[in-house]
């Protein structure tokens, strides 16, 4: 009865998230709290909507860092996060009740919100901060992978994926099996040298993150300098009369 | 991480009354308690409390109070299913012990001592339980480390002495030999303490912003906005931040009131008898929960979370 | 126990059934105009996503369009129409009935418009009807009409249009397919919204293109730049004329573009002191002339000729001319546009500035593209391909909020032109209408206007020449907001930014009624918070309202509302029927023209009506021409959708270009079609017709093209839009200042016209600059988040928790220089005044530039948010201290805080200094206004459970199989099968893995 699977799966669902093109919209946790509000965990609840305090439960947030390099200048990179399915998942392994889950068949990471007591122990555990409390219902909640949005018959086939991936304007979010090394997802990992958050909390997630690319400030291959062809502007000028006029 | 009451409440309840239950029992077996009843009962009665209302108190802060039974089913994986099992288990034995001793102490002597002992382990188990639900924490270098379940052990002994302490002195029982371990085990566990801020101050995670974002080849890291402008579950839980000047002087109150105070009664009782030191060891005890409080509240409070990273902390 | 002993259960229903009903509209939470599914349950929203098949966003949808659901479930929605009973600005209402509430409308209107229609002002602000609503201010007879566009971006409108037959703003877009350097200048998001990021995600993952973004602040889309230009503001222009400096001294330019398609080779008469100084050389027929080698004069259209673009000519008349290339070479050749000569002020190292221009050049001569695609040019020449210099650039508010802007936005298409990148494969390119001729279409009706009669054309257009203002015989302006006139004579949308304020100063003449609509001119979209509430306030001796009547249509409870004395509230944008047309703001892409509707998709459960409706009544009250027919009963009384089908414009020619005529085969063209809606609904709500390959470039002298636009409506004539590196019509403007032709200006603005009517591109410091730049180093601007739309995206309960309070961004090290640290209290001090604001600090910001979020800060009251909410004490407005007059001249007069040739208003000059709050003072914004009343709305919850009722039931169906999907392009997951190109390269049954 231990929690994560005993036989872990071989299919790894999870998302891939490029850090080279995300703008920092905030419409893949937007449109993520628009499916999940009324999905697997509704509602999201959000407490004193209109008030001093906005607060509300989110499965995707997006943050926003500054990279300082005296070499290189800095860089600002945006940067969303919501659960990544881990492999080694901490947040099950804690769960008192059974509530928290792993799925056998495709890893997603899920609570059972008639099980769950509210101790809140999983998003302890979390490193990530990817485990979303609910006051008012008194449970867990967090990104579900859209697990009732990506195999469901009811929609039709350009919408099982995940809301926040079919929304990203840019493309910045891939969907796919991360535990097939021959699914597109992996390769792209594998080309874009994908990384994982935090390796040394060991949580093994599945999730990966594509780094920004170098910039290509024109260093290492700078075109030719532009050479004037002639020594004044009046010496230009006479220049293209000679070159047009004396054909 | 935010200090909630109900759970700063439960582990400092809680240890002084596994500390107290374990040396009533451990005690008895081995007749260093004198064999009076009001003192077994009041010192059972205490310890019970203790742990029952600490337990109690801890089910406060769930979404689901009445659902709690089912935190008791995943005791292989979980330290906090293994500290509700364990502190369940623990009444068994101890239960047992108890009333044996106080209603039939010439039954099954020697099989109820055998249950005394195992209920004394059964309790030392669930403090170091619940001393790792903290300490299996990853994400929270101030808690996952062995200096933890050292602690909790420590001060539920540490608590527990004092309790049994002032009660024997009530019945003028005391005995300095028992006030000499009690002020040991008190010298150790101030010493824990220091050690363990020492730790502390002087480390941080191996996480970082860099490793959270992963964007460290590219330079340091600073959050330049977070998701939503006002705080979030996530900040109001693990973001639980402390002022510096603030922290020092609940640190301080923590070893006046938990540690230095108690030492200094005791030693003073030492010198006036037995009849003085009732009021003093009463005067430790009332210290000592103070000081464990504050104790406790700084443990939540000082205690910075991974997740902090991508909220603006510069470490963990 | 209620669930009993289960102890884990770990299925998820992974099939609920999603919603009982799908249906098609179109997105309306900013003008970016998505289309979307809006899937409804129990009559709840569900979940609103993009439309997977529309041209605009292609199944994405932002932030904004994702919270649809909340601002249909906005507690600021207005409920009822409302009369004033308090003070203005106090939001005192009573509410009244429809029946009242147009009667009273019509009877203030009826009056104005029986004594002088033009005491009517009728403003609407970021509308997408204004084909409708100008045409019905055409009808009441009023001149003093104009949208937002004036305030917004007029700058690049004019500039585009009076240069190269188009525009940026949403009027254009980069050929994100095969562009290898785009350059981005001042965007922080724009109205092309969704569109702007699919483009920067095809183009930042392929290899081989590079993209610059020029902006003071390294946030959003300039986090994503290869390369960050943090340009000091107002300083683009210097910026891009060092760069045609560099390209000119290097020759690398496009000859043959320029002749081909520019008037670079036009012979411009240099006569120093005559009335035809500066004009182009014209024959006998009025045909501008051109050189050829052999120095002989040509019509430019003969179609044989090879003209020269150097040289100087004598022509018939005596009189010299030179190619209007030549002038252009000589001003920007000289030093004083050297990299080094402008590197101070433009905030960036002459070497970068160098290095860019290398670039440019490269890519634009070095790794030319050529494309498969024969076409024909106007004159008919077959040509075998399409080659491009795929060099694009985008510009938007960083250029035009500036009193520089029009001329800083020639400049940035002068480059393109220089280097042939417009409308080319890899360039910038053409969304249809446009181009469109050059200069621009009708001019501006409303010269003179009558008592009961319409205007004789539609009141917003393009003066050619002086004789196209709207100016009495003083050279006064005849306007409200003197749009067109002297001051300000290219305004061609107007200058809603200055209405109140003359309205209110009866300069040039009082008003009787303001009717405003959708704009929030009482808070974020003034430029003078505190001054507008004066206006609006303020009474004449006898305690009337120096502004007699306001009526103002909203939607929701903003700050305006509480200054009106009539307010007519309009419903959501998921209630009502409305047009996207191809006669004003269309949804076109380069790829092909395309229109859209909304249609309502929840009933409505207040008493409020679609505002257009409403405009319809109204006509019908005052039997205008067109609204009411002979017998007083009304032409469209099915309301809007009735209109949308059946109005035309011209014969055959209305609202909707898609499945006209009565069987609904026409496009563009046709007469009314009763089943339109239906096949507009059909086809998801939106129509497109995509151009072929051959139509695709070169619009401007491309055969194919150019017929098909005159078969749509958008062109009279198939004759090639030529584009102008030379203004003429600047230069008319400019010998009228000079004293030549029976209109000129008056002598106090002969200078200001001789300066900025300059036929080419011109820099000069922002005004502000000038006058204030002492004491106040830096400058400030804001920023849109690209998850708010203006005001109204505070009342989402989610979009607010994502930006609820603004703090003022400052570079790290000017703050230091300052003691400010991060969370400090600063107080923003500019010449008309100071707010208060929280410092944050950071390092990707031009040191001399301080910024903020727009239109965050809220007044108390608004919007049915709580007093106390962060946006009412932490969040501010820099409108607070922007002005929207100039500090006054010598003698006192006060121009509007614009730029000199559009009015386009000059947001961005702002000057500031920052200086730290007295810790006691730490804590809530200032100014702080008070409260303004709750107009009759519901008391906003306290807790949001969205959705609990929502969760779908088990369908009973088999889980499917799960869908791939990467959003990366092909070129970024390597060049390998399965992965199609396209947004969001989904995984298609058709890929080759599954083949396999
Ligand atoms: N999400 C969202 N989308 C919107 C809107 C919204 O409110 N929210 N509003 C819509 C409207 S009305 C408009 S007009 C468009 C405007 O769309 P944008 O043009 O993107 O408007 P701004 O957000 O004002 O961005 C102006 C940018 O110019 C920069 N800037 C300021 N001064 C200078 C300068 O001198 N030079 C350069 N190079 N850059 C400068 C600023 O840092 C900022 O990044 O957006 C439309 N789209
Ligand atoms: N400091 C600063 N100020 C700026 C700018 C800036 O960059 N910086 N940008 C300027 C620019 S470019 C613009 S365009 C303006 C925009 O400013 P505004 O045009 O004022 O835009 P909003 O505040 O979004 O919306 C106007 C009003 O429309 C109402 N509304 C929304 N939906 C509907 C509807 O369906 N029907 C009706 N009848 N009303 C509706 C809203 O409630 C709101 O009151 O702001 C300008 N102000
Ligand atoms: S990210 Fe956090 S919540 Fe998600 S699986 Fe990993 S540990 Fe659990
Ligand atoms: S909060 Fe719920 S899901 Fe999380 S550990 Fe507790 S019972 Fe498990
Ligand atoms: S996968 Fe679904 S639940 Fe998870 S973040 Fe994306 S949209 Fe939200
Ligand atoms: S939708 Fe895409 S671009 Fe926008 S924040 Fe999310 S990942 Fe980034
Ligand atoms: S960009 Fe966003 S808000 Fe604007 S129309 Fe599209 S989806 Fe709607
Ligand atoms: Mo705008």
């Amino acid at each position: 009865m231990t929690s994560l699977p005993t036989t872990p799966s071989k299919k790894k669902l999870g998302l891939v998230i490029d850090l080279d093109i995300c703008v920092g919209c905030h419409a893949c946790a937007v449109n993520c709290k628009e499916w999940n509000t009324g999905g697997h965990s509704a509602p999201l609840t959000d407490t004193d909507p209109y008030g001093a305090d906005p607060t509300g439960v989110w499965f995707n947030r997006i943050h926003s860092f500054e990279v300082e390099n005296e070499d290189t200048g800095g860089r600002t990179v945006h940067f969303p996060k919501s659960c990544l399915h881990c492999d080694d998942a901490p947040c099950v392994t804690v769960c008192p009740t059974g509530a928290s889950y792993k799925r056998e068949e495709d890893g997603i990471v899920l609570v059972n919100a008639d099980h769950c007591i509210g101790c809140k122990l999983c998003s302890w555990a979390c490193p990530y901060g990817a485990r979303e409390y609910d006051e008012d219902a008194g449970v867990m909640k967090k990104c579900t992978l859209c697990v009732d949005k990506i195999y469901n018959p009811n929609l039709p086939e350009e919408s099982r994926v995940p809301a926040c991936v079919s929304t990203c304007p840019v493309g910045a979010r891939s969907f796919g099996d991360l535990g097939d090394p021959d699914s597109d997802v992996s390769k792209l990992v594998a080309k874009r040298s994908g990384y994982d958050l935090m390796p040394e909390q060991e949580c093994k997630p599945t999730n990966k993150y594509l780094p920004p690319r170098p910039k290509k400030l024109g260093n290492d291959a700078p075109p030719p300098e532009l050479a004037p062809v002639a020594d004044s502007s009046a010496g230009v000028i006479a220049r293209w009369v000679d070159k047009f006029l004396s054909a | 991480m935010h200090p909630a009451k109900s759970v700063i409440f439960f582990t400092t309840a809680s240890g002084a009354g596994y500390g107290l239950l374990a040396l009533l029992i451990a005690g008895n077996i081995f007749g260093l308690i004198p064999a009076q009843f009001w003192l077994a009962f009041i010192g059972y009665a205490v310890s019970y409390v203790l742990i029952t209302g600490g337990l109690l108190s801890s089910t406060f802060h769930l979404g689901h109070p009445e659902r709690a039974w089912r935190a008791l089913t995943q005791w292989r994986s979980s330290w906090l299913s293994r500290e509700g099992v364990m502190a369940i288990l623990t009444f068994i034995p101890t239960g047992l012990y108890a009333l044996h001793q106080l209603f039939f102490p010439e039954m099954m002597q020697g099989i109820m001592g055998l249950l005394g002992v195992v209920g004394v382990i059964c309790a030392i188990v669930t403090v170091y339980c619940t001393a790792m639900i903290y300490a299996s924490l990853k994400p929270i270098h101030a808690w996952s480390n062995n200096y933890v379940p050292a602690g909790y052990l420590l001060l539920a002994l540490m608590s527990g002495l004092l309790l049994l302490n002032s009660l024997l002195a009530l019945w003028g029982f005391a005995t300095a030999s028992l006030q000499l371990v009690t002020l040991l085990v008190l010298g150790v566990a101030l010493g824990w303490k220091i050690t363990y801020w020492r730790f502390l101050d002087s480390s941080k995670s191996i996480s970082t912003p860099e490793s959270a974002t992963g964007l460290g080849e590219f330079g340091a890291v600073k959050l330049f906005e977070a998701p939503h402008t006002e705080a979030n579950y996530l900040m109001k839980e693990m973001g639980f931040k402390i002022a510096r000047k603030h922290s020092a002087k609940l640190r301080l109150i923590t070893l006046l009131a938990g540690f230095i105070a108690p030492i200094l009664l005791i030693i003073l009782g030492l010198f006036l008898g037995t009849v003085g030191s009732g009021v003093l060891m009463m005067l430790a005890v009332i210290s000592a929960a103070i000081g464990l409080v504050t104790e406790r509240w700084l443990f939540f409070a000082e205690a910075r979370h991974t997740v902090g990273l991508y909220y603006g902390a510069p470490h963990a | 126990m209620t669930e009993g002993i289960v102890l884990r259960d770990e299925r998820a229903d992974t099939s609920p059934i999603v919603s009982d009903e799908v249906k098609y509209t179109t997105c309306y939470m900013c003008a970016c105009r998505c289309g979307i599914k809006v899937h409804l349950k129990d009559n709840q929203i569900r979940y609103i996503e993009g439309n997977p098949d529309h041209p605009v966003n292609k199944g994405v949808l932002c932030a904004k369009g994702s919270a649809g659901i909340m601002q249909q479930n906005s507690p600021a929605k207005l409920q009822k129409p409302l009369l004033r009973v308090g003070e203005r600005g106090e939001g005192k209402f009573k509410e009244i009935e429809w029946e009242e509430a147009l009667d009273l409308a019509a009877g203030w209107l009826q009056d104005v418009r029986s004594d002088d229609p033009s005491k009517l002002a009728f403003f609407t602000g970021r509308d997408q009807s204004q084909s409708f609503t100008g045409w019905w201010a055409k009808q009441y007879g009023t001149r003093n009409f104009a949208a937002h566009g004036g305030f917004c971006s007029v700058n690049m409108a004019a500039a585009g249009l009076y240069s190269i037959g188009g525009s940026f703003w949403e009027f254009g877009e980069p050929d994100w397919d095969h562009t290898k350097y785009f350059m981005m200048f001042g965007v922080a998001e724009d109205h092309d919204s969704n569109p702007i990021k699919m483009g920067l995600g095809k183009l930042k993952t392929r290899e081989d293109a590079k993209f610059v973004s020029i902006n003071p602040v390294r946030s959003g889309y300039s986090a994503i730049a290869d390369e960050w230009i943090g340009i000091t503001p107002g300083a683009d222009g210097l910026f891009v004329m060092a760069i045609i400096h560099e390209l000119l001294a290097a020759e690398k330019i496009d000859w043959d573009y320029l002749k081909r398609y520019t008037n670079a080779s036009w012979l411009v008469i240099q006569a120093e002191g005559d009335a035809a100084d500066g004009l182009f050389a014209r024959n006998a027929t009025g045909t501008t002339l051109i050189a050829t080698a052999t120095g002989e004069l040509l019509p430019h259209s003969d179609r044989k000729a090879d003209p020269v673009l150097v040289g100087t000519y004598t022509l018939p008349s005596g009189k010299k001319a030179v190619p209007a290339f030549q002038l252009m070479a000589e001003r920007y050749l000289e030093d004083t546009y050297a990299p080094e000569a402008v590197a101070e002020r433009v905030g960036i190292k002459a070497d970068t500035i160098r290095r860019i221009a290398a670039e440019i050049a490269d890519v634009a001569f070095e790794q030319e593209i050529t494309l498969d695609i024969p076409w024909t040019d106007w004159a008919g020449r077959p040509q075998e391909k399409m080659t491009g210099r795929p060099v694009s650039m985008h510009a938007m508010r960083g250029i035009s909020a500036h009193s520089n802007g029009f001329h800083t936005c020639r400049a940035i298409h002068l480059l393109q032109m220089l280097i042939g990148t417009i409308d080319v494969p890899g360039g910038f390119r053409h969304k249809p209408p446009f181009p469109k001729p050059c200069p621009p279409g009708p001019t501006p009706a409303g010269k003179e206007t009558a008592a009961n009669t319409p205007l004789n054309g539609m009141p917003l257009g393009f003066p050619k020449g002086p004789e196209d203002l709207l100016v009495d015989e003083a050279g006064n302006p005849k306007r409200i907001d003197k749009a067109y006139s002297w001051e300000y004579p290219l305004s061609a949308h107007g200058l809603m930014h200055s209405v109140i304020h003359n309205a209110w100063a009866g300069d040039p003449a009082e008003i009787d009624v303001l009717f405003m609509y959708m704009s929030n001119m009482g808070w974020n979209s003034t430029m003078n918070v505190p001054d507008t509430i004066r206006y609006l306030t303020d009474k004449k001796p006898d305690g009337s309202y120096k502004i007699p009547r306001f009526i103002y249509s909203d939607a929701y409870h903003s700050e305006t509302v509480a200054f009106a004395d009539l307010v007519l509230p309009d419903t959501t944008y998921l209630e009502r029927w409305d047009c996207i047309s191809l006669l004003d703001r269309p949804i076109s892409s380069a790829h092909g023209a395309a229109d859209a509707i909304r249609q309502p998709v929840v009933a409505l459960d207040r008493d409020v009506r679609p505002f257009q409706d409403v405009m319809l009544d109204l006509g019908v009250k005052l039997n205008l021409p067109g609204f009411a027919a002979e017998d007083g009963s009304a032409i469209y009384p099915g309301g809007y959708s009735d209109y949308m089908v059946n109005h035309e414009r011209t014969p055959d020619v209305g609202p909707l270009a898609g499945w006209r005529g009565e069987d609904g085969s026409g496009q563009g063209r046709g007469g009314a079609n009763r089943a339109q809606l239906d096949a507009y609904i059909e086809n998801g709500c939106f129509w497109e017709k995509k151009f072929t390959p051959e139509q695709s470039y070169y619009k401007f002298a491309n055969k194919s093209y150019l017929e098909e636009a005159v078969h749509m409506g958008w062109l009279a004539m198939p004759s090639p839009v030529v584009m102008e590196i030379y203004s003429e019509t600047m230069q008319k403007f400019r010998l009228a200042a000079r004293g030549f032709g029976d209109r000129q200006p008056p002598d106090h603005l002969r200078d200001r016209v001789e300066t900025f009517f300059d036929p080419l591109p011109l820099w000069y410091a922002p005004f502000a600059d000038e006058d204030k730049g002492e004491g106040f180093p830096l400058h400030a601007v804001t920023q849109r988040p690209m998850h708010m739309y203006h005001s109204w995206g505070s009342q989402n309960a989610w979009l607010r928790q994502i930006t609820a309070r603004n703090p003022l961004f400052i570079h790290a090290d000017t703050a230091a220089a300052s003691g400010i640290t991060d969370g400090d209290w600063l107080w923003v001090s500019s010449p008309y005044g100071k707010v208060k604001a929280q410092a944050k600090l950071m390092r990707g910001v031009n040191p001399h530039t301080v910024w903020t979020w727009n239109a965050i800060g809220k007044r108390k009251g608004a919007w049915n948010l709580k007093e106390d909410a962060p946006e009412v004490t932490k969040g501010f407005l820099l409108n607070h201290i922007i002005s929207e007059l100039l500090p006054p001249r010598e003698d006192g007069y006060r121009y509007s805080n614009s730029d000199p040739v559009t009015g386009q208003a000059a947001w961005y000059d702002l000057r500031v200094s920052i200086e730290k709050c007295d810790a006691a003072d730490f804590g809530e914004t200032e100014p702080m206004f008070e409260a303004q009343g709750a107009a009759g709305l519901p008391e906003p919850t306290e807790l949001l459970r969205y959705g609990a009722n929502l969760k779908g039931e088990a369908s009973h169906l088999d889980p499917v199989p799960m869908k791939d999907w990467i959003g990366n392009r092909k070129e970024n997951a390597g060049k390998k099968s399965g992965i199609k190109p396209g947004h969001g390269n989904q995984i298609d049954g058709d890929s080759e893995k599954e083949k396999e």
